[in-house]
């Protein structure tokens, strides 16, 4: 099996699996008894939390855990919301390629009363910075910008908007992700005021994340419960859990730069050779884009049907295809991106990770080329583009 | 799996697919944007559907469908062709999941399309079957 759908989970590591065992079956303890195997699960959990945090250059007392990315992100935003109610401050700025836990939870703020800005992304799939300046109002609360797009991988200018909200005084929050392990994060240099993770984009276990919260910067917890996670998170800690991400994080981003330096070339190599087939297009940047992204378009084709067929010859794919997002929409940063509806639903997304190998990358470049020329040869979108009576957009 | 053995094998072995470029009727249906277009010919012999060829742009399902709703009136009278429901061609395929019902309804429209095309090239022939 070839798995290129990194962005959408990872294997998890031999290593983070081996240091999350004995949390199972040795030391089990509950982090808030008071006993020795309780006391003993506190260190761990106050361990794993200095892990984290130096992994981003924060302080540990700044790391909260969660369930993953979606938690996180619905905490940010209705914490720093809660605290806009308070100021009498409703605007919030986002994009309109970030995550469905991001955009939804905001659907949910506008029916409260919030006022929220979409902002537009370049065709490249990067947000303008001026066009993010001119969006801040007096009342804006919160700017909601992800770091890394887990689509098309666009790296966005998060430096740049950090400086930009710290001279306004407004609370930036980064959905981060897909870049968490995967880019070089330095909390304090970028000016974030809150980051969320998830453990499994960097082959860590599902079920776990974290949010970063600069000291000084509200939040409040979502889980009512017992003091857990200083108050704000209530719910007794999934230790095995929180140490594998610490182990999988401490890894990761000690190997990225080996791993991003084989994943560049790798990733150049497909993009090149998969656009030898006619009528395709490149989403996103090719230079602003994580390392282990490639996401094209395939004009004349449905998605689903590529995956379909990719599944049978062992390879696992995504696609921003209505198909595959359960809507009769296909993705909604493809459309963001300016592809036309019929170009976005002939997309295919390939996400690398560290166990890609060449050989991986060799065999998906000889068989989607085929795969598209087959499902185009049955296509009469595709037929009515190679008789004229359609104009090709690709 | 999502899709039942009989959509995969319609799907991975798609029946009558093509064009009959002297087709005495095509119907095409559905909407690019919406990501499924289907188009049908039917070529009509004595009354009934002779051959039959399609050509799909789509998803898993809307490939499956048409292919069985090939399979499904070829051979058959037109006025029974016609007649053919989005609900045979669910039950055909063993099943579809929920939100890829709406591609057994373009199955059936889009045989009623070429039907209608036919007709409309050849008004006689509809009186005759009346």
């Amino acid at each position: 099996m070839i798995y290129l759908d990194n962005a959408g989970t990872t294997k998890m590591d031999e290593d983070v699996k081996k240091a999350m065992l004995k949390y199972f079956d040795e030391e089990y303890g509950n982090a808030s008894s008071l006993h020795s195997l309780g006391q003993r699960a506190k260190e761990q959990l106050e361990i794993a939390r200095t892990q984290i945090a130096k992994a981003i250059n924060a302080q540990p007392n700044e790391i909260y855990f969660t369930s993953g990315g979606s938690e996180s992100d619905n905490q940010a935003i209705l914490s720093i919301a809660h605290m806009g109610k308070l100021k009498n401050k409703r605007h919030i700025i986002t994009t309109k390629i970030e995550h469905h836990a991001v955009l939804h939870t905001l659907e949910k703020l506008e029916k409260d009363g919030f006022d929220v800005t979409y902002l537009d992304v370049m065709p490249n799939g990067i947000v303008d910075v001026k066009a993010l300046k001119k969006a801040i109002k007096k009342d804006t609360v919160l700017v909601c910008v992800m770091f890394a797009n887990n689509e098309i991988g666009t790296i966005q200018p998060i430096a740049e908007i950090g400086e930009l909200c710290k001279q306004k005084g407004i609370t930036f929050f980064t959905d981060a992700v897909q870049a968490v392990g995967h880019l070089p994060i330095d909390v304090k240099a970028l000016n974030i005021d809150m980051l969320s993770m998830s453990a499994h984009k960097f082959h860590g276990p599902k079920g776990v994340g974290a949010l970063f919260v600069k000291r000084g910067t509200p939040i409040f917890s979502l889980i009512e419960g017992g003091a857990q996670e200083n108050n704000k998170r209530a719910g007794t800690e999934n230790l095995a859990g929180i140490v594998g991400m610490a182990t999988a994080l401490t890894k990761a981003v000690k190997e990225m730069d080996k791993v991003n330096k084989k994943l560049v070339k790798l990733r150049d190599k497909l993009i090149k050779a998969l656009l030898k087939v006619p009528h395709s297009a490149l989403n996103g940047d090719a230079v602003n884009r994580l390392a282990n992204n490639v996401n094209l378009c395939f004009e004349g084709i449905e998605g689903e049907s590529l995956l379909l067929m990719l599944d049978d010859e062992g390879i696992c794919a995504s696609s921003g295809s209505a198909c595959t997002s359960g809507s009769l929409d296909p993705s909604h940063v493809l459309l963001a991106i300016g592809r036309p509806h019929e170009v976005a639903h002939g997309s295919l997304r390939l996400t690398m990770s560290k166990y890609t190998t060449e050989e991986d990358v060799n065999k998906v470049i000889k068989v989607v080329p085929k795969i598209v020329e087959y499902l185009r040869k049955m296509s009469p979108v595709w037929d009515e583009l190679e008789k004229g009576e359609r104009k090709h957009v690709l | 799996m999502f899709y039942s053995e009989k959509v995969m094998d319609h799907f991975r072995n798609p029946r009558n697919v093509g064009e009959i470029p002297d087709a005495d009727g095509v119907g095409e249906v559905g909407n690019a944007k919406c990501g499924d277009i289907m188009r049908m010919y039917i070529k009509v012999k004595d009354n009934k559907i002779d051959d039959v060829k399609f050509m799909t742009f789509g998803c898993g399902s809307a490939i499956a469908t048409s292919s069985i709703a090939t399979e499904l009136i070829k051979g058959k009278p037109i006025d029974e062709a016609v007649k053919l429901s989005n609900q045979a061609v669910v039950e055909a395929l063993d099943g579809l999941p929920a939100h890829k019902i709406h591609c057994s309804v373009l199955a059936e429209e889009a045989v009623k399309a070429a039907v209608e095309d036919y007709y409309k090239k050849h008004p006689k022939t509809k009186t005759k079957n009346k």
